[in-house]
């Protein structure tokens, strides 16, 4: 799977923001994923700690947040909540459903020193 | 004494690909040319594919970039057709990013109103979340592959606007229903097309090669 690609990501985003804030330590990353991301959480938590070893972020804890999987209902036209990506419409019953959301992979905040 | 803070950073982790993508884009829209990312699994005919399809767009400028994690073997496979090709080798990646297909693109001088063809890694998996600039993801699915694999990859085929059914000529050697090969991959994709086609024998590549005329002429500032 990609999630050393997704840590580089991160590691990127985060030594962009320690140049424009003046950071020099990250005590914490919050990222935000969504449900159907299909990202490997305890693979991205490997990652994570070797690719950050050498940048500001080295140590940091990761937190991850929970988006739900939001889906439009080709039959009743609504958006709807589903846990599932198979899942049929939860008001009508269908099963022609588009994912809208829940494929967020999002660096929210970073706590730093 | 040190001090902790916030910082507010809500930004894509995908955001470095995404920049990258924009720019291949921008180059891609210049030219007014065409690009599609094709995807699929290892071995579902996207190579035999776009040497028909080179075959049959005749005179019509295009160029192809091949990924795989090793070999050059694909490149070479366009380049005998007489087509511009580049072999990127993404080594232990599993993925052509936005990067990669940027540099690519240097080495083939696309011509205007172009159709660039990107042959992804065969991945079921990732690629799907890799943007590289393409106009859109083409899938490929081949009638061998059983008819669940949309119902077991969704997202690849989530993120496609046309799925291509190949090798329908095994079809009466395979216990495959190809209506419910359709059925589930609209299941996943209420609004994909679908065409069913065979690069072996060229069934349906004609209704494939009108499409991409059909795509090509609706771009903006192609047929200057
Ligand atoms: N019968 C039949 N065989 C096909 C068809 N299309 C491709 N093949 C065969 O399928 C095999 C794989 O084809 P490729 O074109 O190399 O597939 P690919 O998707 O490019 O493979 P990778 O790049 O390795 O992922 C080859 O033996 C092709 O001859 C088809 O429509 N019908
Ligand atoms: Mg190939
Ligand atoms: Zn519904
Ligand atoms: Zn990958
Ligand atoms: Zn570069």
């Amino acid at each position: 799977m990609h999630e050393m690609s997704l840590c580089e990501g991160v590691r990127s985003v985060i030594e962009e923001a320690a140049v424009k804030n003046g950071f020099t330590g990250v005590k914490t990353v919050r990222l935000e994923i969504g449900k159907f991301a299909g990202v490997e959480k305890p693979a991205l938590e490997f990652a994570f700690d070797v690719v950050m070893r050498g940048s500001v972020a080295e140590g940091a804890a990761l937190v991850m947040i929970d988006l739900p999987g939001r889906a439009m209902c080709y039959d009743c036209l609504k958006e709807v909540s589903i846990e599932n990506r198979l899942d049929c419409c939860p008001d009508c019953g269908g099963g022609k459903l588009m994912p809208v959301g829940g494929d967020e992979m999002r660096i929210k905040d970073l706590e730093v020193l | 004494m040190t001090q902790e803070r916030l910082i507010e950073i809500e930004t894509d982790i995908l955001a470095k690909n995404d920049r990258y993508a924009d720019a291949n884009r921008a180059v891609i829209s210049g030219l007014g040319a065409f690009a599609i990312n094709l995807v699929s699994s290892p071995g579902s005919g996207k190579t035999t594919l776009l040497c028909k399809t080179i075959e049959m767009l005749g005179d019509q400028p295009l160029a192809v970039i091949e990924g795989d994690q090793q070999t050059a073997n694909d490149a070479e496979r366009i380049r005998a057709t007489g087509a511009k090709a580049v072999q990127v080798n993404t080594g232990k990646g599993c993925h052509l990013d936005g990067h990669m297909v940027g540099h690519a693109m240097e080495h083939l001088s696309l011509e205007k109103n172009a159709m660039l063809f990107i042959e992804n890694v065969g991945n079921l998996v990732c690629p799907a979340g890799f943007d590289l600039g393409e106009d859109c993801k083409v899938a490929v699915i081949s009638v061998t592959e059983g008819e669940d694999k949309p119902l077991k990859y969704p997202d690849m085929f989530t993120v496609s606007e046309i799925a291509l059914l190949n090798k329908v000529d095994l079809a009466p050697y395979c216990d495959v229903d190809l209506d419910l090969y359709e059925a589930n991959l609209r299941r996943v994709n209420p609004g994909i097309e679908i065409l069913r086609i065979s690069a072996r024998t060229g069934e349906g590549m004609q209704a494939w090669v009108a499409w991409l005329r059909d795509r090509l002429a609706a771009k903006p500032g192609a047929g200057v």
